[in-house]
């Protein structure tokens, strides 16, 4: 039954993943040093977009939810640095990391988080279902696991019309006892499609520790169960996030299947922008800090010659700026027209005819 | 074409299983992008014989025997549709769809509207509904209310073969969603069904017979029930029109307020239980268009407010039949 984690669990538990998860960045033969540079950029954008978020949401230019995508960033844009154009991702609420690392333009973003026109949704979305479907991201979700299904049929369409793309399909931890991720691993798996399910596993499902909600805390055990290949990573390391999927990819281009990965890390920020964490000891944030994801893969580029002090700070003043830049152009974008409210509940021919919204 | 069969056209009589899995073959051949999916669908070819041959004929590829796996059948057709083909998935029974209800509620319905339109989903579901035949609690559901309640769905219960044929192709080329229900007691309904390719478009009801005292709106099966009704009460002196919507959403209010004007009495009908049903809402809108059309209170007659039951007397009991047509009839003209 559940229990309040006590501070020596969570350092046991900080220890465990130092022991057994963490892996110290190293080069990979799959990447240059400019795309370890692209990454970083990514990975700060990420951070800068989501930071500027709370403020915004807190100045309430920003309604309703909003859940930041802060310490995860490694995951997205690892994954999506293995990924091709016309290649697919599903997404979380925490959808705008992943937006962000497939391409999406924070300009188009930061408008839908504010609810103008130009947003990606049109306004009609938000942040927790933002997509931007012109760059292959399907679209954030509000409910727990249901992107699982959504990846596999997106992998269908590949193999039945004979397309190489993969789709990655990003979950939490909390969706990883939803039933639809096991009917759709298993039915991914029974196919043989070309998805890979990337589960985030920050270790809380909102106030629940993951591993008081499991038998078995590993994720990428499951995947025994299914016949397909799991692996466990390390969630704070973009690079061997990068290479996990990198492989599963190109396992899944050639027919090999659907894969599981574990991304292992910690959400050592708050649930969503208003989160208090009253259920945890904020002490546990600190100890996992040390891990901060762009932090090491800043010490990584300097370390391995691939980027100088000089281009870290060029690199985060860019980031700043582009995220300013944003913020400009949604507060002086337009509100949607009122009467644009029935817009898009169905396709424009049936709408016509039916007469819906006149 | 989209009217009803006429004498000049060219037809052939089928069942109305028949011209589902003619019209799934016709679209498949002119769509390689068009794909099934479901229990049982493939190799068996269903156990009603609906996609019987399907498989023989467009392989394993584009007729996909799945797991029983409601949720993950629904939602990956959902994936698929939002990327490029256009599947046509079914539900065994249509009472399984309650565990793949979040793909259709939350996903399905939303997806287009809460990305700005961004994503088509054109995609069909297909399933049966309806009681009679034993089948107890949990395989005899109708539950049309259900998705006509939720906007960004449309609902399709034709009962004629010659209806399958035009609403089904329509539901395939649709760009929205579309569940299809097929009442289970009705794959075996016969009728002249035109050869040529054609739709009928979703929102445009059959009147199955004209009549000028009371207008009887009659939903999947039970038009046919409400022709038999219809003919008895002729017999009677009372002149029924019959209307079947054909999609309950959209739905038809044209057709049936052009018929109050002829009778001012209306009589629904529906196999789903009466409770906050469609009836309620064909009723509440009537009456909020055109009072000024009615000479009598609106009869509902509906399944009652109880599960199916088993034995075959107390099935008979909550399912609607000529008698109970024929008593709301009588009621409406205050014999």
């Amino acid at each position: 039954m559940r229990h309040r984690v006590t501070p020596e669990e969570n350092c046991e538990a900080v220890a465990a993943f130092e022991r057994d998860i963490l892996t110290p960045l190293a080069m990979s033969a799959r990447l240059e040093p400019a795309d370890l540079r692209e990454m970083y950029a990514r990975m700060r954008l990420i951070r800068e977009f989501d930071t500027a978020v709370k403020e915004l949401w807190k100045q309430d230019f920003i309604y309703g939810l909003a859940h930041s995508y802060v310490s995860a960033e490694a995951i997205a844009v690892g994954a999506c640095a293995a990924l091709r154009d016309g290649d697919y991702i599903t997404s979380t609420h925490r959808g705008h990391g992943h937006t962000i690392a497939k391409g999406g333009d924070p300009r188009r973003m930061m408008a839908e988080l504010m609810g103008r026109a130009p947003g990606y949704n049109k306004g009609k979305g938000g942040s927790m279902h933002i997509a931007a479907v012109d760059m292959g991201m399907l679209g954030a979700t509000g409910i727990v696991g249901s992107a699982m299904p959504i990846a596999v049929g997106s992998a269908l369409t590949a193999k039945t019309l004979g397309r190489d793309n993969v789709t990655v399909c990003f979950h939490g931890d909390g969706a990883t006892n939803q039933g639809v991720w096991h009917e759709s691993i298993n039915l991914a798996a029974a196919w043989g499609l070309p998805v890979i399910f990337l589960c985030e596993n920050n270790q809380w499902a909102i106030s629940m520790p993951y591993e008081q909600a499991v038998g078995n805390p590993s994720v990428a055990d499951r995947a025994v169960g299914y016949g397909i290949p799991g692996v466990t990573v390390d969630g704070f390391n973009a690079i061997a996030v990068h290479d996990a999927v990198a492989e599963a990819a190109e396992r899944a281009r050639t027919g090999g299947g659907p894969t599981l990965i574990e991304a292992r890390f910690y959400r050592y920020i708050g649930h969503f922008v208003a989160d208090d964490e009253a259920y945890r000891d904020p002490a546990c944030n600190e100890r996992w800090q040390q891990f901060d994801p762009i932090e090491r893969m800043a010490g990584f580029l300097l370390e391995s010659g691939s980027a100088d002090k000089a281009w870290l700070d060029e690199a985060d003043e860019t980031a700043l700026a582009r995220v300013e830049d944003a913020i400009a152009f949604a507060k002086a974008a337009p509100e949607p027209a009122l009467d644009t409210l029935y817009d898009g509940l169905y396709s424009d021919e049936f709408m016509a005819q039916q007469g819906i919204g006149r | 074409m989209t009217a009803t069969p006429t004498a000049e056209v060219q037809t052939r009589r089928l069942t109305v299983k028949q011209a589902i899995n003619q019209t799934l073959r016709e679209e498949m051949q002119r769509d390689p992008t068009i794909i099934i999916l479901g229990c049982d669908v493939g190799v068996r070819g269903n156990p009603f014989g609906v996609t019987k041959g399907l498989y023989e004929e467009f392989g394993a590829g584009r007729v996909l025997d799945t797991p029983i796996s409601e949720a993950a059948i629904v939602g990956s057709s959902l994936g698929a549709a939002a990327t490029g083909l256009r599947p046509v998935a079914e539900i065994l029974f249509s009472d399984w769809i309650t565990i793949g209800m979040d793909q259709l509620v939350n996903q399905i319905a939303k997806i287009r509207y809460m990305f700005g339109g961004a994503i088509s989903v054109p995609l069909v579901i297909r399933a049966p509904v309806g009681a009679g035949g034993g089948q107890a609690a949990q395989h005899s559901q109708s539950f049309e209310n259900w998705f006509s309640a939720v906007p960004g769905l449309q609902v399709v219960m034709p009962s004629t073969p010659a209806d399958v044929k035009g609403l089904l192709r329509t539901a395939i080329r649709s760009d929205d969603p579309v569940l299809f229900f097929e009442h289970k007691r009705g794959y075996e309904i016969k009728g002249q069904v035109p050869v040529e390719e054609y739709t009928i478009p979703f929102g445009l009801a059959d009147v199955a017979r004209n009549g000028s005292d009371v207008t009887i709106v009659a939903v999947s099966i039970m038009r046919h029930k409400a022709l038999s009704a219809a003919e008895a009460l002729a017999a009677e002196g009372v002149d029924c029109e019959v209307i079947d919507p054909r999609t309950i959403y959209p739905f038809d209010y044209d057709t049936v307020l052009a018929s109050l004007q002829k009778t001012g009495r209306l009589v629904v009908v529906h196999e789903a239980n009466r409770r906050s049903n469609i009836g309620g809402e064909i009723v509440s809108q009537v009456v909020e268009r055109a009072f000024e059309l009615l000479s009598a209170p609106p009869r509902i007659v509906a399944g009652l407010d109880v599960p199916m039951p088993y034995n075959r007397s107390l099935e008979a009991l909550v399912i609607p039949d000529e008698a109970r047509i024929r008593q709301a009839v009588l009621t409406v003209v205050g014999r």
